[in-house]
Parts: structure tokens; C-alpha cells; sequence
């Protein structure tokens, strides 16, 4: 258990990086609370793994210091930083029976077998495996093995930390549910400082207190999920998180109002824009009232996903997505009308930060 | 599903049928043919019965060339697994090392076995040959032709030099296909060489282990060209393998009814050891589940 400290670290992996585009991770300076749960959520490619290898120490940073609680690791090795992590597709000891997988990593320290029984059995209850101690890990189901691999991290009593690389890919879409649950209920038992990698948005926003979403080795934003979904600091979150995600349209501020196309957009309070960039307008589908009143959009395509409509439109030749419940209806002459409050504006991708709480004209 | 009776399907294994016919059914019919018969050419047979497999089963010359072969065979299994393993282990997995070493492991099994026989022929001359003359001047009396002792060394260091690479390929086959993931958990589970080899490596080289073992033996107990061109099977008969007697009692004596016999109990030693070694070790994998 430990705050896990980013000191400016950056990473690429040819050796004469030069130009910021050579490296695969863009400085990272961070402070990850002790007894955390984070999420690094980003697309393929972004660096979300090279950062976790770097702090599990099976990478070395090119540059930059990483510390656990205040203490230097950054040449340590993996097993002298005392961490545990949990891999993309299951690792299991093949001859090993269940039981035996899980104390490898107490029986490998020495710890005495007496700890060790207890300690496992422990964790074959937690993770529901208590019934197939005695067997062969080599014939279970991949989410039964996924599980002996996270049971192997939970099982040493005092790590600093937990990693995970996207450990429920392998893993039925029913079962994720289950040991995602289970996963957040470990997490609130043990407290340990747990790092959850993951593209997938669903599983990052309901594992973690914290998600870092990154996006081209640079991390855009950390914040709880209300965060990113009421305000994201950048365009990437705005459409990488929530589904459809945010609907971004190039704009012109002029004091107080936005103009995309021929309409004109009241806003809260006027941006404080600092010379020119690309500006853009986002707000997101669950924001944008569909109704008789408002500014004139085309309606291309209703998808009825259940309980909502997603309705894709165009509004001055902008594609977007509205979000309605099952029952609104979809008017003979559909008009849009945005909700002032959930409108951002964006700056060369980056979101203006002027709108503090109560500053309502 | 329903089955549907069309003999013209016969026509598309008859080309293999044929093949396998003449390449295998048919010399072995020959073989059992000559077995039970007696010849003094002229195409006269005389029946024979089980005369010549008494003979062979009941003749020294058969039990001594039997347990040579086998000896000779449970030693190079003995150095050619665990050093093939050891070589796989140190082989390098990425760079340009990898394409280096495996050419040089490859090189010995491209090379004819007749030359592999020649070249260690030239190489342990005591006149001509490096090894040879090295190992004299150094005051050790070696002399492969004279020696049983050195004939047997040097035959064992050959057939280790040539064959040793094959385990090696195999075994590394297998290595190369064990993700990362697998290391780097048991580097974080904190586990030491020897688990890694125990836990991850050996359990993943198990099937392509099974196939070297049982190649390296069938092809050991069957060995002839090699220490045929190095010792001719001398000195005496002291590097007179199976297949070696076999040829000598065929070709060299005209025996043709005890060679068939001797070639038909020979067959079936290989074909009884090669289930036995597969059973035991298939067993044993899946004993554990």
C-alpha cells in the first residue's frame, strides 16, 4: 500500500529520441493517492501499458524518477518494488493444482506454510474458487484462470500496489460484470493502491475512484467519472468517454455567444479566450432538448437501443447525436435547443477554463 | 448426419494406397517372405518356418549387438536431452542472434550422414586428423580403430555433435511460443530459475520434448551410417550395432532368411520401445490432470 509518485517521467523505446514524437509516453507528473483505485483508460497505442510497466518496473523510464511513498524505485526491480500485477490473458502454472498457484507467490518468500494456508484460502473465497483448490489449473475455463492470476496478486499481504492490464479481455461479457464487481469489493477490503488499464470506458468508470485517460502518450485528463463525463478538459475525453460521446462542432465565440453555422448559441458566461486557436463547441447528446422550439435540425436515423433513442441529425451540416428517453417523441419539425450549463468550449482541443461554479450571468 | 456410399471416392486414396504399397507393404511382405524360408539362389525356397527366428533369438552375436545398440542409445539420449535443453535455454530470443545460432544449429543436420562419418573419420586419425594428433601429442594414447573404449567415444561424440542441434530446434520451438506474460508474472511472483524452468518452461517443452526423445531413440537404435564409415563396426565388434550386424549377415554373409528374421524382430523392438516410450510419457501428463 503506497502513494505512488510520477516525477516528470517520459518513455520512448529507440534509444535517441528526440523529437516529442518519438516517445511513446509524453511527460507524466502525477500523485496517485495511497489505497486508490485508478483507471487508465485510453485508446490501443496511447501509452496506457508502457506507463503501468513503468510503474510495475519491467520498463525503465527514459527519464524521469518514479517513488513509492516518497522512496526512490525508479531502479528497482519488480520484485524489490513489491508490487503485483495481473496480465491481459491469464498466467497460470499449468501443473500446478489452483491451490498451489496461489501460494507460489508466499511459498517463493519464504512465508511460513502455516500464513500460506491461511492466506490462500482466503482468497480461493474470495474469488469463489474454493471448490477447485485440489485441481489442475490447466483444464479451467480462461475467466477460472483469469481469476488464479488475480488471486496470485491479492494474495501477498503487503504490496504496494496492484497493476492491471486489461485483465478481463479474455473474459465473457457476463462474467466481466461478475469480477468487476468482485475486483471493487477487494479493493474496498483490502485497500490496496490498485492501477486498472483498460480501454474500455464502461469498466474504467466503475472500477475507479480516479480515471486517467491518456491519449497519445500524454495523460488529457484525471478526474472522477462525473468529471469527465460533466467536464472534460479536452475534446478526446468528451467523445472517448460516454456513448455516443460528445458532440464537437467547430465554432466562433463572440463575447457571450457562440456561433456555429448561421445559429447563434447563448452561453453561461463568456469564454475567456487567449488569442486564436481552433475553437469548438461540445456538448454532449444527454444535453441537447429535441422539441418544437429551438434551432432547426435535420433528423437522419432513430436507433432505439431500449430504454433510449439515439437520434443521429444534422444541425448546420454538423452531424450529432441526442439522446432521448423511450418515450420522448420526435416532433414533425424537430428544433434543438442546447442546455447552457452543460455546453464547453474548446480551445485548440483543450477545454477554456473560465466557468467556476456560480459565476452565472 | 446421414452417410453417403460412393465408391468412387476409392480412386482418391489409391494413389497413397499405391505408394505406401510399394514403398512399405510390399518390401515387408518380402521380408517375412525370406523369413520363414531358406534359399540358395536360383529362385529355390525352401520352407523354413520359425528355424531362423529361433536362430537369431538364441545367437550371442544378436544379444550382444541388441545390448550394444541399447547402451549406445540410453547414453546419447542421456548427454543429447539435457544439453539440447541447456543450449535452448541460452539460446538468444531476440536480435540478430537468433537467425546466427540458428543457422549454426542447423548446419549439422544438413551435412550427409555419410560425411558426418567422414568427416569424424578424417578428424580422429592419429596421423592425419586434428583431434587425433591433438589428443597424442597431449601424451593420451588415443586411437579410435585400436581402442573399443575410444571407438565408443568417439562414436557417442559424433552422433552428440550431429543430433544434439534437433533436440535443440525442437525445444526451442517451444520456448519461443511462451508469451512474456508468463516471465514477467513469475518475476513478480518472485520466482527463482529453477521454478521458472520447473513451472513454465518444462511443462511448455513437454509435447515437442516427447517428439525429440522418440526421434533421437528410433533413430539411434537404428543408427548404421556413421559409425559404419568412422569403424566399420570394430574394432572386433565392438561398435557393431543392429543395423550393422544386420547388413553384415544380409549383404556381407548372403544370410537372407536370418537377416529378415533378425529385420522383422529388430522392427518390432523399435515399433515395442517407441509405444512404451510414448505411453510413459503421455501417461504421465495425463496422469497429473
Amino acid at each position: 500500500m503506497a502513494r505512488i509518485t510520477l516525477e516528470h517521467i517520459r518513455h520512448a523505446y529507440s534509444e535517441k529520441a528526440k523529437a516529442a514524437g518519438d516517445y511513446a509516453l509524453k511527460e507524466v507528473h502525477h500523485e496517485w493517492e495511497d489505497g486508490g483505485a485508478y483507471a487508465l483508460l485510453g485508446p490501443s497505442g496511447c501509452g496506457k501499458t508502457t506507463l503501468l510497466n513503468i510503474i510495475s518496473g519491467l520498463l525503465t523510464p527514459s527519464d524521469g524518477r518514479i517513488l513509492f511513498d516518497g522512496k526512490d524505485v525508479t531502479q528497482l526491480s519488480t520484485e524489490e518494488r513489491n508490487i503485483a500485477q495481473v496480465f491481459q490473458f491469464p498466467v497460470v502454472y499449468d501443473t500446478m493444482t489452483v491451490f498451489d498457484n496461489l501460494a507460489f507467490p508466499l511459498r517463493n518468500r519464504k512465508v511460513p506454510e502455516a500464513e500460506v494456508e491461511k492466506r490462500v484460502n482466503e482468497i480461493l473465497e474470495m474469488t469463489d474458487l474454493a471448490g477447485m483448490a485440489k485441481r489442475r489449473a490447466q483444464r479451467l475455463t480462461a475467466d477460472q484462470k483469469q481469476k488464479i492470476s488475480l488471486g496470485r496478486g491479492l494474495v501477498r499481504a503487503n504490496v504496494n500496489a496492484i497493476l492491471f492490464d486489461e485483465p478481463l479481455t479474455v473474459i465473457d461479457p457476463h462474467m466481466k460484470w461478475v469480477l468487476r464487481s468482485q475486483l471493487k469489493r477487494l479493493h474496498r477490503q483490502s485497500r490496496f493502491t490498485m492501477v486498472y488499464v483498460t480501454h474500455d470506458q464502461t469498466e474504467a468508470l466503475t472500477f475507479a475512484d480516479k480515471v486517467v485517460v491518456m491519449h497519445d502518450g500524454q495523460i488529457v485528463q484525471i478526474g472522477t467519472p462525473a468529471e469527465l463525463f460533466e467536464r472534460p478538459s479536452h475534446t478526446f475525453v468528451g467523445y472517448f468517454i460516454g456513448s455516443p460521446g460528445m458532440n464537437i462542432m467547430p465554432a466562433a465565440i463572440d463575447g457571450a455567444t457562440a456561433r456555429v453555422g448561421d445559429q447563434s448559441i447563448v452561453l453561461s458566461v463568456a469564454p475567456a479566450l487567449k488569442g486564436q486557436g481552433r475553437i469548438e463547441l461540445g456538448i454532449r447528446p444527454e444535453f441537447i432538448k429535441l422539441g418544437r422550439e429551438g434551432m432547426p435540425v435535420t433528423i437522419n436515423k432513430v436507433e432505439d437501443i431500449g430504454r433510449q433513442k439515439i437520434v443521429r441529425a444534422s444541425f448546420c451540416g454538423q452531424p450529432i447525436s441526442i439522446v432521448l428517453s423511450e418515450d420522448d417523441e420526435i416532433p414533425a419539425d424537430p428544433k434543438v435547443a442546447f442546455e447552457k450549463q452543460a455546453i464547453g468550449i474548446f480551445a485548440d482541443s483543450w477545454r477554456v477554463k473560465n466557468e467556476t461554479a456560480g459565476r452565472e450571468a | 448426419m446421414e452417410k453417403t456410399w460412393n465408391n468412387k471416392a476409392w480412386f482418391l486414396v489409391l494413389p497413397v494406397l499405391l505408394l505406401v504399397a510399394f514403398s512399405a507393404v510390399i518390401p515387408l511382405m518380402t521380408v517375412v517372405n525370406y523369413s520363414v524360408q531358406d534359399t540358395f539362389g536360383n529362385n529355390q525356397f525352401f520352407w523354413a518356418g520359425t528355424d531362423w527366428f529361433v536362430e537369431i533369438l538364441t545367437s550371442p552375436r544378436f544379444w550382444d549387438a541388441l545390448w550394444r545398440n541399447l547402451i549406445f542409445s540410453a547414453v546419447i539420449l542421456a548427454i543429447e536431452v539435457p544439453l539440447g535443453i541447456l543450449i535452448a535455454l541460452n539460446m538468444p530470443k531476440h536480435g540478430l542472434g537468433v537467425p546466427v545460432c540458428l543457422v549454426l544449429m542447423a548446419l549439422p543436420l544438413l551435412i550427409p550422414w555419410n560425411v558426418v562419418g567422414t568427416i569424424w573419420q578424417v578428424f580422429g586419425r592419429v596421423d592425419i586428423g586434428l583431434l587425433g594428433y591433438f589428443l597424442n601429442s597431449l601424451g593420451i594414447s588415443y586411437n579410435y580403430t585400436q581402442n573399443p573404449t575410444h571407438a565408443w567415444a568417439t562414436v557417442i561424440v559424433m552422433d552428440v555433435w550431429h543430433w544434439t542441434s534437433l533436440v535443440v530446434l525442437l525445444c526451442y520451438a517451444g520456448l519461443v511460443s511462451i508469451p512474456d506474460a508468463y516471465y514477467q508474472a513469475a518475476r513478480i511472483d518472485g520466482a527463482s530459475r529453477w521454478s521458472v524452468f520447473r513451472y513454465i518452461q518444462l511443462p511448455k517443452m513437454k509435447r515437442v520434448l516427447l517428439i525429440a526423445v522418440l526421434l533421437r531413440f528410433m533413430d539411434s537404435f537404428m543408427i548404421y551410417t556413421e559409425p559404419f564409415v568412422v569403424t566399420g563396426g570394430g574394432p572386433g565388434n565392438s561398435t557393431t550395432f543392429l543395423s550393422i550386424d544386420l547388413v553384415k549377415m544380409a549383404i556381407g554373409q548372403f544370410d537372407l532368411g536370418p537377416a529378415a528374421a533378425m529385420s522383422i524382430i529388430y522392427f518390432l523392438i523399435i515399433l515395442l520401445l517407441s509405444w512404451v516410450f510414448y505411453t510413459v510419457m503421455t501417461q504421465s501428463d495425463a496422469e497429473q490432470k
